[in-house]
Parts: structure tokens; sequence; C-alpha cells
């Protein structure tokens, strides 16, 4: 990560911003990483490089959020398990909140909100 | 993590005094008001002035550097200092800081005390939510828009009922339990009738937890005064002794927790009963800090009240409502008797109400042994208190 100009967290950022969802993965242990970091959480070696992921995941848990409809109505988060063996939060869009389950397979890509890109997920067997 | 605590320390420091102060809703209070008179009570209680106060533990929901504004407020020069802040478990992790300086000379008599108007502040829970997204950023998460705490609460939920089966029933079966013991504590905040279908049927917030399934936003202040045990014999009130404490922390955000089912509790826990040379079945009653319905369930499992993914046939039938087999949160937990922002305090002060045999109508008989635990961030920080009475030692 000597190359990095900025911290991890706006590195990470500016490659979302191109469209570019990435990960880190440690030299030294293999193991993937997320949220980005300086040093690996697994192992502690300072060996981390970024590594496209494959966008594939599994819906580790899931709740909606209740929101009054005036406000843009319920929403879904989810925690996903990406295939890498990372987990993060986010959302899965293209099926009523209610519809989304755990164990369900999902599909990153990059989106936008208030200006900011952000990692979402579809289910490509069931979008509307 | 493996916790080797100096045994030693058991029962070396008891808790002299207790209080609480302004529970419930308190217009025209602040958050240091609040302290103060829990503060002023506490030490009262333990037959002290606030000048033999000289050790302070203390932490605000708010502001960051608390511990001097308490120690300018109450008129202390404390030599030990504590502001150590876990959330909701901070005033119990307290306990094992404050046991090592006592024990040290550091200091002779120390003060654990919070305070918070919430529920009556003109700067509510709402703000300090959005505040907090500036001050203390999850970069992560925020931009999904969880309502925390609650939705991560809900993740743990809706896990738990995948891997074990566990019904929205269980869950509700922890609020009705916290009401009824409420029904007998004169103090708490809500004790109107409630049955498990209001819990099913109230309004949802974060599926699968409904507004009964979280707990309450109250003002209220709590205070309790730590000396070593040698003094606390001469002190007026029956001494509480400090048989156990450990304290854990594993992640900050849920989307950082590695198994949503299993709390660092495993941890405070192991350290608590090895230190204080008990198992869970030799405790009568337990406070365990409810901020969601899932907790309870999940703190009777990872303590090892029951095995992992058993909490919810464990609470079924009344399990833990008054006349179950085993009293938890007899003063109504967060869920009933009040909720003040961070509420590790007022369970360990309930522990210690129920150790001195003060509990009226929800005293249960001849209590020895009790277990306190709080919960901090969203399941993130953990810490167990074992307290006994004088029989114990
Ligand atoms: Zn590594």
């Amino acid at each position: 990560m000597s190359d990095n100009e900025t911290g991890v967290q706006r590195a990470w950022q500016a490659r979302l911003d191109q469209g570019e969802f990435m990960l880190q993965q440690c030299g030294a242990c293999d193991r993937h990483v997320f949220y980005p970091r300086e040093l690996c959480p697994h192992c502690g070696a300072d060996a981390l490089s970024w590594v496209p992921a494959s966008g594939q995941g599994t819906v580790y848990s899931v709740t909606t959020v209740r929101r009054k409809d005036e406000a843009g109505g319920d929403y879904n988060v989810s925690l996903v398990d990406l295939d890498e063996g990372v987990r993060m939060m986010s959302r899965v869009e293209g099926v009523a909140p209610e519809a989304v389950h755990i164990g369900m397979r999902v599909t990153a890509h990059v989106g936008m909100k208030d200006g900011q890109a952000l990692v979402l997920f579809t289910t490509p067997g069931e979008q509307q | 993590m493996t916790q080797n605590i100096d045994p030693s320390l058991r029962g070396s420091v008891a808790i002299a005094g207790a209080a609480t102060f302004g529970c419930g809703k308190v217009p025209g209070y602040t958050d240091m008001e609040l302290l103060a008179g829990a503060a002023k009570r506490a030490v009262a209680d333990a037959g002290l002035t606030m000048q033999d106060i000289d050790g302070l533990c203390t932490a605000s929901v708010t502001a960051t550097m608390w511990p001097m504004a308490v120690v300018e407020h109450l008129g202390i020069r404390p030599g030990f200092i504590d502001g150590t802040m876990l959330g909701g478990s901070s005033f119990i992790a307290h306990l094992m800081p404050a046991m090592l300086a006592l024990q040290s000379g550091q200091c002779n008599a120390v003060l654990v005390c919070y305070g918070s108007a919430q529920r009556s502040s003109t700067f509510n829970r709402r703000e300090i939510v959005a505040s907090r997204r500036m001050l203390d950023p999850q970069p992560y998460e925020h931009p999904y828009d969880p309502i925390l705490p609650p939705s991560a609460y809900a993740l743990s939920a809706a896990r738990h009922m995948h891997e074990y089966g566990t019904t929205r029933e269980q869950l509700a079966e922890v609020a009705v339990a916290a009401r009824q013991w409420a029904q007998r504590h004169p103090g708490a905040y809500d004790r109107a009738p409630l049955s498990l279908q209001d819990v099913l049927d109230a309004r949802m917030v974060s599926d699968p937890l409904t507004v009964r399934d979280c707990c309450l936003v109250t003002d209220g202040g709590g205070a309790y005064v730590l000396v070593r045990a040698e003094r606390a014999k001469d002190l007026p009130r029956p001494p509480v002794y400090v048989l156990g404490n450990g304290t854990a922390c594993w992640n900050r955000q849920i989307s950082s927790m590695e198994d949503l089912t299993v709390t660092a509790t495993v941890d405070s826990g192991r350290a608590a009963f090895a230190m204080a040379g008990l198992t869970p079945q030799d405790i009568q009653v337990a406070q365990l800090y409810d901020a969601f319905t899932i907790n309870t369930l999940l703190f009777l499992e990872d303590l090892g009240f029951c095995k992992k993914g058993e909490g919810g046939a464990f609470v079924e039938n009344g399990g833990i409502a008054p006349g179950g087999h085993l009293p938890v949160n007899t003063n109504g937990g967060g869920l009933s008797w009040g909720h003040p922002g961070m509420y590790g305090i007022f369970a360990l002060i309930e522990a210690v109400q129920q150790l001195r045999g003060e509990c009226g109508d929800r005293q249960i008989a001849g209590v020895q042994t009790a277990l306190a635990h709080g919960n901090g961030g969203t399941l993130s920080s953990q810490s167990t208190a074992i307290l006994g009475t004088a029989e114990t030692l």
C-alpha cells in the first residue's frame, strides 16, 4: 500500500467513484480484508494490496427498515458475505424488501446515493 | 482471549452506596444535574461525604471531556480518574480499574456516576444520532441508513431466528417478563399491562423488532460508591462485594461482528465467573442489559445459563418472569423500568438493591449472589459483574 497518496478510505472511495469495487488481500495470510485497513486484521502483516472484488455474495442477515411512505417507504438493509470471505453492510435492491432473505445469492454493482458511489446488490434470479 | 485475574481481588472491594435520581420523565434537568443528584444520594447512602471521594469513573453519551466537567461540578480532587467510554457497559467495566486503584492505594473511595436527560432534553436522541454521524463516522455503514442501534440488533435477531428457529413470540416473552417485573416496581416507567400479542402487533421498527422489542427512552441518573472491603464493614449499609468482573470487546460495528449470534459476553462472562469461582447455577438473580429483546437471549446463552440457541426456550412460558426458573431484570429492565441512554449502571444498582433486600414486591427471597451484565454500542462491548453478600466471601 506504499503507493497510496491518501488514507485507505479515500483510496477505496476513489476507485468506487470510478466504478471499481475493490477489496484488499493480504500477501502474508492470503485472506481478503474489508473494510480497508493499514495492517491485515487477521495476521497483522503489512502486506495488503487492492484486488477486484468478485461481486458475488450471499445474504448473511437482513432487516427491513420501516419508513413512512411519504418519506420513501420501507427499505432493505443487509449484511452480505462476499465469496472472498468478507462481510459488508449494503442493500439488496430490485426486489421488495420483505423478499430479501438470508441465504439469497446476490451480485454487486456500484450505485450512487447522495452524490457518492456505493456498493449495492441485486439478486439475479428475482429481479423485477 | 484469556483473562487470568488475580483471585485475591475477589471480594476485596465492596459497593458501599448506590442510588438513582430523576428516573423516568423529568423535564428541567441537565445530564450533569441528574448525575449530581444520584451522586449525592449514593455518597450519603455510603455514609460518606463528597469530600471523601478521591476516585471517579464516569462517561457521557455526548461529552468527550466529561470526567473533567464532573470533577469540577462535584468539587472533588480525585487521584484516580477513569473515563473509559464503552457505551452502556461502561459503568460495569469501570469496576475492575476502580478495584485495582483501590487495592494499589491510589485512592480510597471511588464514585461511579452517570446521568442523562435524553427523554426531556431539547437535544434529543434524533439529534444525537445525527451529530454522531459527523463526530463518530461509520463510513461503511451509514450510507445504507440503518437505524442505529435498532437495525443492528434486528440483524442479530434475524440471524438467531434463522440459525436456531427462535421465534418472535419468544422475543416477545422477554418484553412481557420485563413488564411483569416493572409492575412490581413503583418507580418503573411503563407498568401498563402488556401481552405477547401486544408485542407482536406493535409498530414494526426494523424487522423482526417492534417498538415493544426496543428499550424505552427515559431520563435518569445513577451512581455507586466503591471502597475496600475492610472499610465497607464499618459503613452503614450492608456491603455488596465484587466477586468477579470481566470486560471484552470484539468489534464496534455490527458489520464487523464475526457471528451475529455470539457476543463478547462469552469472554467477559468467563472471566467474571472464573474470578468469582462460581458458575451460572450459583447465580440467584440476573440483571442483563436489555436494550432489545434479543439481548436477553444472547446474554443468557453467552453467560452459560443455557446452551447457544436455547435462549428462546429458556424464556418461554414466563421462564424469566416473576415465578420463573431464573429472575431476570427484576426492576423491569431497559424495556419497562427505563433506559436513560446507557443502562449498565442501572442493571448494577438493581443487583445491589436485590442483595441488600430493598426491593419490596419484587424482592427475591434470600438472595446472596447476583449477576449484572452491561452491553455497549451495537453488541460491541460487554462487561459482566458478579456480586455477593458477606455470606459469599
Ligand atoms: Zn494477513
